[in-house]
Parts: structure tokens; C-alpha cells; sequence
């Protein structure tokens, strides 16, 4: 059990001497078969890890981009079910997902069936954007029945004795929320992400995955040289505004391949 | 790699298994600074002076209550009571909760306060204590709903506050709800979420009835001093259920006096157009608790309908939940049709204009009334029913006046 989840990956790209790269998607946006071409074409483009956005009615953490998103996915008709297609479609691509979702939607399907469904289409593990560790006992035994990763979150806001508490209950890695407030770009990453990395490290052995807010390959380089992965979401989704369904994954790509770029000068401007 | 300890994680402000706190990690900071200053303050003689003090010489409490024998000829003979919340300051029970947590914001050292609105009664109350107490305000609240109540749109900016039109989702109290919430994970540094209700992560639940419980506490002992004893039913209507549990509380101990709570109707029940959680709902979390939720198989949130707009939410408060599962509290709903009807019974027969929120409650007391006449033919007449007037119908002339025909021409949403 310990081989799986997301952590070989995460050696792998710190054997390399950088941060891992991962790219939020929600699946059913546009229309499914996009959205899971899109999650291919990032693996394809530069992406170590694919975070597959599960669309849904409150997405009280997110801006407008991805509310957007999740809208339309939802009035094209995407299905829970599609979640568990795009999870495995990553891994044909020969990359791994991890699913972000509310947690509504795991509890309504049963957090059993829901993880057993996850494994078996080669997920890692579980981002919960509004689960806290002190309500998770069930996804907690769940999670370990089935071996997937806990990733929980840790805001500037937490304090010392959270943030041991929060790392304690996470596996794979944990998701620093570098700012306060809900997903989009920024223009810039600001002190705030360096310092939560700084407090959390004091805590944990666990890689840190930092989010909210990158967009660009500059700020992607300056993320990685502080943190053991850089997840972006709104820019990379912003790309499949686009009228021209070819166009916008051409821009998808281009953007992850600089953002790749951006992951690998972290390190060697910072050492 | 570290792994949880044996023990279960600790699980604050639950009523049997609902509740609980079903939010980002950002607000747990801010939600238990929160818990421990209302227990400080709870336990601060000077805080309990100063919310008695602005209850008495701001509020207006206590509440007088009113019996009302004309409209009770048409609840089967039963006497019927009211508890005049309507005439709070601002015209409702809601200036209740927002007083207090006014005090507890100027208390944490906090500059700003959000809230949401529906029909617009906790929004005035908000921006009404924001003014008294020197505070920023914004408040949140559906498109749709500052249309249909432009007129409480109009009150607030005249009190000093922002009004947010959120035009997400279905434009409504749910989506002015995870506005208010977005802002405050951004800003919480310096700013409160001033909820309206007994819904929301803990301790709001409490937290909020604990500022109610007035109600109820009052309308015991009046109750009592009017007819020599306990009513046999206690009613309100139910949609986050903050006047429902402010009246409920008190008699939660008074096993033979029935707890009665009226959820929003809409068109009926097959329509699939109403805010009856109790009635077809299933539970899950909505904007950080768990209760009953109106949500279909994938766990999406299903939209409510209402006449309504204060009832008008697809989730409750999760102590109902408790008190429905448990047996203490009954559940049953009125349709927009009945409240109509009550609303303007109450009108015809004692002078006394509700808000169509409280004519759900008043809808339900004319059914409880005739089915006690139907057990006990005339030993009814003793009987008491305890109606909990939440607020008053000045704002719902608009919607009155369309549903009645009453004002010739066209009346178009908007026109307040």
C-alpha cells in the first residue's frame, strides 16, 4: 500500500531537483470527452500529477472561473461517474490523478463506494476542500481500506496547533492555500505562501503542494523554489473559455509546457 | 509517515448526528475564536447587562403576546396566542441575533460585518446594528431577491451598508449565502460573518439560538400568566429555523406541549416546487453543516421554491434535524396557497399584518386548531396554541398585493 498514492511521484521529481507540477481540470468541462482530452493533453504538455475537479451546485471555495466551469459542466450534463472515467483515463495516459471535490458528493454516493470506485480507476487519493480532519473519521477509514491519499488543507489563518493537527491526518501530500480566499490568479504570490510553507515544515516531512493563485511561469518558478509542488487551476481552466474547443487545448498546452519550465528553474535559482 | 492516532477527532456542536463544521480549513481559526468568545461572554455579567440593556431599550423586548380570538374561530375554537416578534425594532425576530453578535464582534476587536439576506429582514437588521455600533457592513443577497425586495434594498443603503446583488446559481439566499462565505475566507482577519440563522459550521447553531431563546423564555411565562398554565402547542414556521428554535427552546423540557414546525410548501409537494426539506429530503452537508438537504443522487444541491423568500432554502438547521429524528419536534408544511389564505385572515380578523414567513406558522395553527376540535369536540375551547409571529408583512406588500389583484395594472417585479 505504501507504493501507492502520489508520493513515488513526488520522489521522483525531488530526485530531480524540482517541484512537481499539477494542473487542476474539472471534468465535464466544456463537455466530458474535452475536459478528459484536456487532462491527457497537460500529462502530454508537462503535468506530474492531474487534480480532476468534481463540478458542483456550491463551490463556496472558488471564484469565478471555476464556478463558470462548474456551471457549464453541470448544464452539459456531467455525472459523478465521469470522475472515476477521467481518473482512469490519466492513468492511461500514463500520469495520476488525484480528486478535488466537496464533500457532499462523496457522502451522498457513500464514502465507502466512493473510495472503493476511486481505487479502482487508479486514483490516488482525495483533495477535500471542505473537509477538516476533526469530521473525517469515516473518510479516514475509508481512505485506508482502500490506500488512497488524504489531502487536506492548511491556510495562513491556521495556527501552530492546526497545522500539526491537519499534517497529522494527511498522506501524499498537503495542500498549502497560499492566500486567503477562494481559486483564481493572482498577480503576484505574495509573503503569505513562503511563510505557511516555512510554519507547516516545521511540522511535517510530508511534501507541501502550493495553490490559489499561479498563473504564470514566473510565479511557478518562484512557488517551486520554496515548495515541493505548485498546483494551478484557474489559468489552466481559463484556457477552455475558448470558443474553438482545438485552440483552447493548444493554449492549454502551451501554458502547462511553460509552466513546467517554470517548475524546473525553482530550485537552481534558489540554491 | 505519521498516521492518525486511535483516537476519534473531536467533533464540536453537534445535535445527535448533525451539525458539526463542513468548512475550509481558513475559517476554523475564526469559528473557534468565535466559540470561546461567546462562552466568555456568555459567562461576562458585563456582556449579559449590556445585551439585556439594548433588549429592553433598543429591541423592545419583551414582546408583548396578543390572543386573538376572531382569527382562532377559524382554528376549530382553540385559543390561539401569538408572540408579537413583528414588533421588535426593524419588524422582526432577527434583531434579536444580530444584536448579539454585534456586541460579540466589537468584542473580538473586528471592523467589518457580512451577512446574507433573503427577503431582506436580516439584512436591515444587520445594517441597522452596523450603524449603531460603528461597524462596515455588506450584505449579500440573490438578484433576484433585490428585485422582488427593492424596497429592504433601499433600507439598508439608507442605514450605511453595501448591498451585494449576487447573480450566481439560482440568485438566491443559498448563492448569497456562499458569497458572504467567499468573503469572509478572504477577509476574516478583521471581519464577522453575522449569519441570520440557525444553520451554518458550529457554533452558529448554537450560538444563534442561544440569542433566540428570549422568545421563548418570555411567551413560558406569559403564556402561563394568561391562562394558568402551558399551551398545548407551540408553532412556528421553519426555514433556516432561527424564530422556530428561539421559541422551541424553552419548552424543550415540557414533554406534554407539542413543538410544531411549518416548512415552506410552495406548490405543493408532487410539484417539486417548495422548501419541505422534512418532507422528501435525505442529509447531507450544505455550507458547513450536515442536516437534511434538498439534493438529488449525485449530492447536488436541489433548488427550493417559496412564496416566501425567508423560508425559501434547500437545507435547515441541524438541531431540527435532531428534533425531527428524535420525535420531539413535529414537522408538516404549508403551501403557498395556505399561508396566503392565513395571511390574509389574520389581516381581516385582528388588524394585524404578518410577514408571509410567519403566515406559514399561522397556517399550521389553523390545521393543529381543527384536528384538536376533531379529538376533542368541546373540550377544545381549552386548549392553547402559542403562534410565533416572526415579523411583520410590510414588506410583502408587494407580493400581496400581486397575489390578491389588489392595486389596478400592472405591478411588474421591481416596482416596491
Amino acid at each position: 500500500m505504501s507504493a501507492t498514492g502520489v508520493r513515488p511521484i513526488l520522489d521522483r521529481c525531488r530526485a530531480e531537483g524540482r517541484a512537481a507540477l499539477i494542473i487542476y481540470l474539472p471534468v465535464g468541462f466544456p463537455d466530458v470527452q474535452t475536459s478528459i482530452r484536456a487532462m491527457v493533453a497537460a500529462v502530454e504538455a508537462g503535468a506530474d500529477l492531474i487534480e480532476v475537479g468534481v463540478p458542483y451546485s456550491d463551490p463556496l471555495m472558488d471564484g469565478p472561473v471555476i464556478q463558470q466551469a462548474a456551471a457549464t459542466a453541470r448544464a452539459n450534463g456531467v455525472h459523478v461517474d465521469d470522475v472515476f472515467t477521467a481518473t482512469a483515463a490519466v492513468r492511461d495516459a500514463g500520469a495520476t490523478a488525484v480528486v478535488m471535490t466537496y464533500w457532499n458528493i462523496v457522502m451522498r454516493r457513500g464514502v465507502d463506494r466512493f473510495a472503493a470506485d476511486l481505487a479502482a480507476a487508479g486514483g490516488a487519493g482525495l483533495i477535500t476542500p471542505d473537509l477538516v480532519p476533526d469530521e473525517a473519521t469515516e473518510w479516514i477509514e475509508a481512505s485506508d481500506a482502500h490506500g488512497l491519499d488524504r489531502i487536506f488543507l492548511v491556510a495562513p489563518s491556521s495556527t501552530d496547533v492546526r497545522l500539526r493537527e491537519v499534517t497529522s491526518h494527511c498522506r501524499g501530500f498537503v495542500y498549502v492555500a497560499s492566500t486567503m480566499g477562494v481559486t483564481g490568479a493572482r498577480a503576484t504570490v505574495g509573503d503569505a505562501a513562503p511563510r505557511l510553507v516555512e510554519r507547516t515544515r516545521a511540522v511535517t516531512d510530508l511534501p507541501l503542494c502550493v495553490g490559489l493563485g499561479v498563473s504564470t511561469r514566473e510565479q511557478a518558478a518562484e512557488v517551486a523554489s520554496f515548495a515541493d509542488g505548485v498546483i494551478v487551476g484557474s489559468a489552466a481552466v481559463r484556457q477552455l473559455f475558448a470558443d474553438d474547443v482545438e485552440q483552447g487545448l493548444a493554449d492549454l498546452r502551451s501554458l502547462v509546457g511553460e509552466l513546467a519550465a517554470g517548475v524546473r528553474e525553482g530550485r537552481t535559482s534558489v540554491v | 509517515m505519521s498516521t492518525p492516532s486511535t483516537e476519534q477527532p473531536r467533533v464540536p456542536g453537534r445535535f445527535g448526528p448533525f451539525g458539526g463544521r463542513y468548512v475550509p480549513e481558513a475559517l476554523i481559526p475564526a469559528l473557534e475564536e468565535l466559540d470561546a468568545a461567546r462562552h466568555e461572554a456568555f459567562a461576562d455579567p458585563a456582556f449579559v447587562a449590556e445585551l439585556e440593556h439594548l433588549q429592553r431599550t433598543y429591541i423592545g423586548r419583551p414582546s408583548i403576546v396578543t390572543e386573538v380570538p376572531r382569527f382562532a374561530e377559524h382554528c376549530g375554537g382553540v385559543r390561539v396566542i401569538l408572540k408579537r416578534e413583528d414588533l421588535n425594532h426593524t419588524g422582526s425576530h432577527k434583531i434579536n441575533n444580530v444584536i448579539g453578535q454585534a456586541l460579540l464582534t466589537k468584542r473580538m476587536g473586528k471592523t467589518r460585518i457580512i451577512a446574507e439576506t433573503g427577503a431582506g429582514q436580516h439584512g436591515v437588521a444587520t445594517a441597522t446594528a452596523a450603524a449603531l455600533f460603528d461597524l462596515e457592513c455588506v450584505v449579500y443577497m440573490g438578484k433576484v431577491d433585490t428585485e422582488r425586495q427593492a424596497l429592504n434594498v433601499a433600507r439598508m443603503k439608507m442605514l450605511g451598508a453595501s448591498v451585494v446583488p449576487v447573480e450566481l446559481g439560482s440568485a438566491t439566499l443559498k448563492d448569497a449565502i456562499n458569497e458572504a462565505l467567499r468573503d469572509w475566507v478572504t477577509n476574516v482577519e478583521n471581519t464577522h460573518y453575522l449569519l441570520g440563522t440557525v444553520a451554518g459550521p458550529h457554533p452558529f447553531p448554537e450560538m444563534v439560538r442561544d440569542f433566540h431563546k428570549v422568545i421563548g423564555e418570555e411567551a413560558h411565562d406569559q403564556v402561563r400568566e394568561l391562562t394558568g398554565g402551558l399551551p398545548d402547542a407551540v408553532i412556528a414556521c421553519v426555514g433556516g429555523g432561527s424564530n422556530a428554535i428561539g421559541i422551541f427552546n424553552r419548552f424543550l423540557p415540557e414533554a406534554d406541549v407539542r413543538l410544531i414546525g411549518v416548512e415552506a410548501g410552495g406548490e405543493g409537494i408532487e410539484s417539486g416546487h417548495h422548501a419541505a426539506r422534512f418532507q422528501t429530503a435525505v442529509p447531507g452537508v450544505l455550507q458547513g453543516a450536515l442536516s437534511y438537504l434538498m439534493q438529488d443522487e449525485e449530492g447536488q444541491t436541489i433548488e427550493s421554491h417559496s412564496i416566501s423568500a425567508g423560508l425559501d432554502y434547500p437545507s435547515v438547521g441541524p438541531e431540527h434535524a435532531h428534533l425531527r429524528d428524535t420525535g420531539r419536534a413535529e414537522y408538516r408544511y404549508a403551501t403557498d396557497e395556505q399561508a396566503m389564505e392565513a395571511f390574509q385572515l389574520l389581516c381581516r380578523t385582528e388588524g394585524i399584518i404578518p410577514a408571509i414567513e410567519s403566515a406559514h406558522a399561522l397556517a399550521g395553527a389553523i390545521e393543529v386548531g381543527r384536528e384538536i376540535a376533531a379529538e376533542r369536540g368541546d373540550a377544545a375551547k381549552d386548549a392553547v396554541i402559542l403562534v410565533n409571529l416572526s415579523g411583520r408583512g410590510d414588506k410583502d406588500m408587494h407580493t400581496a398585493a400581486a397575489y390578491f389583484g389588489l392595486i389596478d395594472g400592472d405591478i411588474t417585479e421591481g416596482d416596491a
